[in-house]
């Protein structure tokens, strides 16, 4: 990946694929959050192979695109016709196409304001969320992440819960919780990072778009301040924090 | 996805809170999947409910279905209380996804976790009541000091 779509973490694309190239491996990397988002050059970062999403960039949902460097031969897994040079049988979607080709020219074109202005918002969120709301981690970097990616672990509640309440209020977001995933564990991703069972499942991820404004950031926070603080009310886990705490500080 | 009965009772919780002095606590659950329900239990001398609260940690359906426990065995005899199952539960809730079922198995086991602490405490056993499965209660215990 280039960018993780969870906690938002720009890899080392560039060095990657230098290792890559100096030993012959070939490279494919999935850039579905990163494209228009972050700048890619394919022969600096010595990328092979690339795929792009529509619906991550404002353009239509079931198309996408594959970006094959020159000689790179590839085996087809779609059989039948010869469409698209025997790479992928079936009558292309040309609609989609022209409406991907379309949504990249545009999100290419302003990728710098737009992304310094969604830099700008979400930096604002993290900065009230730290200040205003207690024991809340920032998960994965603070500045090498994607413009539009906040995510958070509120402790002592559930993920699940959250949205909810934030749905409620008119805010969509999603979560790592299990609850939300359908398996028992939650996301793998917050695991690997070495987050608590407990700590991954009341995560929250939020994703700016263009369309975003600093009123609503601060909607948003405001409306969590309130969710959050009902949800620890009700929460034998913050209850047992608490106590420990005052058992602490008169010890 | 969820009836309009467990949206109520998630956004407008009944008797959450503690009871200080509770005959009965019981705390089970599980961090790691997500959920952990604590039923406190306020039991007068005729062996009746006077007082429920909880607290919960977890999705809707844990809310929901623990707060829909304390409604259901409020003012009932600890033998009344040991009848209300997480059929109950869910019926009185107009039903849960199949994927919340648990949830309703677990508010089922925290009030059961309460009453067996109740009768730890008293030095009595209570007819067709075991320890329950998920009773995270003593483990509690152990990592207070």
């Amino acid at each position: 990946m280039f960018a993780n779509n969870e906690i938002g973490t720009i890899e080392p694309v560039a060095q990657i694929g230098q290792i890559a190239r100096k030993h012959g491996v070939l490279f494919h990397t999935d850039a579905v959050q990163a494209y228009t988002q972050v700048p890619i050059d394919v022969e600096e970062m010595n990328i092979d192979m690339l795929s792009v999403s529509g619906h991550k960039i404002y353009g239509p949902k079931g198309i996408g695109f594959l970006y094959i460097r020159k000689g790179v031969k590839i085996r087809s897994f779609v059989h039948g016709g010869a469409q698209e040079r025997r790479r992928r049988a079936g009558t292309e979607n040309v609609a989609g196409i022209i409406g991907l080709a379309r949504a990249a020219e545009l999100a290419l074109s302003d990728r710098e304001e737009r992304t310094a202005r969604e830099k700008e918002i979400r930096d604002h969120i993290i900065e009230r969320i730290e200040r205003e709301i207690p024991f809340a981690i920032l998960n994965g970097d603070r500045t090498n992440r994607l413009p539009g990616n906040v995510n958070f672990s509120f402790q002592y509640i559930e993920g699940e819960s959250l949205l909810i309440l934030l749905d409620g209020k008119g805010i969509c977001a999603s979560s790592g919780s299990a609850c939300t995933s359908g398996s028992l564990d939650p996301s793998h991703v917050l695991l690997a990072i070495g987050l608590a069972h407990e700590t991954a499942h009341g995560s929250l991820r939020i994703t700016l778009g263009m369309h975003n404004t600093l009123e609503q950031a601060d909607y948003l926070v405001d409306s969590l301040k309130e969710i959050v603080r009902h949800l620890r009310d009700m929460s034998p886990l913050y209850a047992d924090m608490v106590k420990a705490d005052m058992v602490k500080k008169v010890s | 996805m969820y009836s309009e009965k467990v949206m109520d009772h998630f956004q407008n919780p009944r008797n959450v809170g503690e009871i200080e002095q509770a005959s009965g606590i019981g705390t089970v659950g599980n961090a790691k999947c997500g959920d952990i329900m604590r039923m406190y239990l306020d039991i007068d001398e005729n062996q009746v409910i006077q007082d429920c609260k909880f607290k919960t940690f977890g999705c809707g359906a844990a809310v929901a279905t623990s707060s829909m426990a304390t409604e259901l065995v409020m003012g009932k005899t600890v033998d009344e209380a040991l009848l209300v199952t997480n059929k109950a539960v869910m019926e009185a809730l107009d039903g849960l996804p199949p994927v919340k079922v648990h949830c309703s198995l677990l508010a089922e086991e925290a009030i059961h976790a309460a009453l067996w602490d109740y009768a730890g405490r008293q030095g009595i056993t209570i007819d067709g009541l075991e320890k329950p499965k998920n009773d995270i209660s003593e483990e509690e215990e152990d990592e207070e000091y």
